[in-house]
């Protein structure tokens, strides 16, 4: 008796909902039918093309496809959708770019150990925080060690990266670095002491005002001029130093919106309480403005994590580079859908996941009443 | 004051030295031997020119230029390192002492070869600029190509020729500017663009990957001359002497009917010539500063020229090539290598 009477009051709770959101008015209505059909014709259209009437490795007669002209699209044109053939025939390259393929185990780990390596830093309330926070430290080293090389392994040129491995290293290690330097950065804007306030005003505004990619010709480019011969820094580290410092200056002013927005009399109160400037800023201050700087930090992480698709502009097979580089093998040339669709689905995963990781961070550190 | 004065005057003088020593590289052989490696810079990826394949390992005729030059020195092809490069960084990774050698169709232009301190070594493949339309479009001509939209890659002597001819033609344009080749090629297929125009062979490269192929055709009128080929750093003319002969050492190796197969039944051939190539009389290889075999390696390993370009370009290939201007000499193209005596 009772479920039903639940049953009943859910089935009408979803009605009102239904009749509440989306059928309030005629005109409401027409708009809401128009919205699905659009969302049927556009979904039913994206899905036959992605999945019910594409090849995966075998094409409609059964035939592993090596090569485009195995795809069933090409060979009945306009009866078939994609041809995923090329993610599967590049899978190795997509992740790895050309790191040589018997060694590939080490970036597997690397993968593998790098939610470890992140959770702590990422969750509060999870058993044994402190070990992973400690792993997180030896983290670095450690993925240095494996993907590089050194004793007892063998060294693999960071030229031979690529694919997600380059993207995934500039932008985990780009955001890694340019955090604490933020800090420092947006810290040294606010402070008092008119020549670090003033270098970072320079170093802030100046890399701020200057395109990303820009810098990323400056350090690949102009640097190695004025360096001595035979020293040339990897193409990677230089990349990578740009985006560090791009980074940085973008994160630093969004702690500073957050520093700003911390009442002047929290700061004075803990001055009369004898901390000391590094007791505030460590205890009352930061941890109040990071807080409210969550959402513009996150954005400029997402920003960056896309952003590092322009390394390709300096010859770094990232992600986007190393999917041009399997367009232009005559075995796969104009697979431009399936190789776009795949690169944009691997971006979205990790942007969305920043996303919502920073929702969930908004909501567990809620501590006011609106 | 004065003191400042010269403190900025010695730190001006620091730095133009420096830049100048950073200038001034030493021997690139010398270096090359001691790193053990050739490093070269390549495409971001051409078909049948240098690109990566499946299993990651470079292809292409442009590629093949470098594989000859490491095989000239290590008498092992394989001891190269592709470095991609795109057309904007390709010179400056060059000068800066990155790459030994630029093996990327590239043109040898003038002030390539004077202003930009590079020294072109010769010619791996005579290109030249044309067009390709829609058939629906109804144009035979380039002539009739006033007005249209043009997808162009920035930073190419491309861009020149376009403006050049549409100039010289009285006829306007407006164009769509791209970072790729595959960029510019995707920009047409999608309709962005009324004309497609690169260097004739990218053209039918692109035209054979389209569905239909037939719906495209290429305009009779080449607007430019292309002639593709490696270049190295002005100042070295040892290493540039070494990557020049690299390179004719397959030309000439396809004159005289040298190829990987045979190589080695043509050393005990009757020709002086075969002879010298090959090693069997000594010392040509001393000259260069390289071992006797050197040719012997490059012919065993990568091939001749003509073996290189049907195995990337030619016609067997999907970018269906026709030997044409590229072909030797004596069979009507302009493929011409000096004398090996």
């Amino acid at each position: 008796m009772s479920s039903t009477t639940i049953q009943i009051i859910s089935r009408s709770k979803y009605y009102n909902w239904l009749v509440k959101n989306l059928f309030s008015s005629w005109v409401n209505t027409i708009l809401t039918v128009i919205a699905l059909i659009f969302v049927y014709q556009v979904g039913s259209f994206f899905l036959n093309w992605a999945i019910f009437d594409a090849d995966f490795r075998y094409n409609f007669q059964g035939e592993l496809i090596i090569d485009r002209g195995f795809c069933s699209k090409n060979i009945m044109p306009g009866e078939y959708g994609a041809c995923w053939a090329i993610i599967f025939a590049r899978w190795n390259q997509f992740m790895y770019g050309l790191y040589p393929i018997e060694e590939a185990w080490r970036v597997n780990l690397i993968y593998a150990l790098l939610p470890l390596a992140i959770i702590g830093i990422l969750f509060d309330k999870i058993p044994f925080r402190r070990y992973f926070i400690y792993f997180t430290f030896i983290f670095p080293f450690l993925a240095y060690f494996m993907l590089y090389g050194g004793p007892g392994l063998s060294v693999v040129g960071t030229n031979k990266w690529g694919g997600l491995l380059v993207t995934l290293f500039l932008g985990v290690t780009g955001i890694g670095l340019a955090f604490p330097l933020s800090i420092l950065l947006a810290l040294g804007r606010r402070s008092k002491m008119p020549i670090i306030k003033s270098l970072c005003v320079v170093f802030i505004e100046f890399i701020r005002g200057v395109p990303l990619i820009t810098l990323l010709f400056t350090a690949n480019v102009m640097l190695p001029l004025f360096l001595p011969d035979g020293v040339n820094p990897d193409n990677l580290l230089r990349a990578l130093v740009a985006v560090t410092l791009f980074q940085s200056a973008y994160m630093a002013e969004a702690i500073r919106g957050g520093l700003q927005a911390i009442p002047r009399g929290q700061v004075e109160a803990a001055q009369s309480l004898g901390l000391s400037y590094w007791q505030t800023t460590r205890k009352i201050v930061l941890p109040q403005a990071l807080k409210i700087a969550i959402p513009p930090i996150v954005n400029t992480c997402i920003g960056l994590f896309k952003d590092t698709s322009l390394v390709l502009i300096i010859g770094l097979f990232d992600l986007l580079g190393i999917g041009r580089a399997a367009l232009a093998d005559m075995t796969w040339t104009k697979l431009y859908y399936e190789v776009y669709v795949f690169i944009s689905l691997v971006f979205f995963i990790f942007c969305f996941g920043m996303s919502r990781y920073s929702l969930y961070l908004e909501k567990k550190l809620k501590t006011d009443n609106s | 004051m004065t003191k400042i004065k010269s403190l900025f005057i010695s730190l001006v003088l620091t730095l133009g030295v420096s830049t100048a020593i950073a200038g001034s590289h030493g021997s690139t052989h010398d270096l090359v031997k001691e790193r053990g490696k050739l490093m070269c810079g390549s495409n971001t990826g051409l078909a049948g020119f240098g690109a990566p394949n499946d299993a990651g390992v470079w292809e292409g005729i442009d590629v093949d230029v470098c594989r000859a030059v490491a095989a000239a020195v290590f008498g092992d092809a394989s001891k190269v390192e592709y470095v991609p490069t795109t057309s904007k960084v390709r010179f400056t990774v060059l000068q800066s002492g990155e790459i030994d050698m630029l093996s990327r169709n590239t043109t040898w232009t003038l002030s390539r070869d004077v202003d930009l301190g590079l020294e072109f070594v010769g010619v791996n493949y005579y290109d030249g600029q044309g067009f390709m339309v829609n058939k629906s479009l109804g144009v035979s001509s380039a002539m009739e190509l006033d007005g249209a939209s043009v997808c162009i890659q920035v930073g190419t002597t491309t861009e020149m020729n376009l403006a050049d001819f549409f100039k010289a033609n009285d006829m306007s344009y407006e164009s769509v500017p791209v970072e790729t080749n595959s960029e510019a090629d995707a920009a047409y297929t999608a309709g962005r663009c009324d004309v497609y125009t690169t260097d004739a062979s990218g053209l039918y490269a692109s035209r054979a990957g389209y569905p239909d192929p037939s719906a495209h055709v290429v305009l009779p009128e080449i607007v430019s001359k292309e002639p593709l080929g490696p270049a190295v750093r002005h100042g070295d003319s040892e290493w540039a002497d070494i990557v020049r002969w690299s390179l004719n050492a397959m030309i000439i190796g396809e004159e005289l009917g040298i190829t990987s197969a045979n190589v080695d039944e043509m050393k005990s051939s009757k020709n002086p010539e075969v002879l010298r190539l090959l090693g069997v009389d000594a010392g040509y290889g001393a000259m260069l500063g390289l071992s006797d075999d050197w040719a012997y390696n490059i012919l065993s390993q990568v091939g001749n020229y003509s073996e290189s370009f049907e195995k990337h370009i030619g016609p067997n290939t999907p970018i269906n090539i026709q030997r044409g201007l590229n072909a030797l000499y004596k069979d009507g193209g302009i493929l011409y290598a000096p004398p090996f005596r």
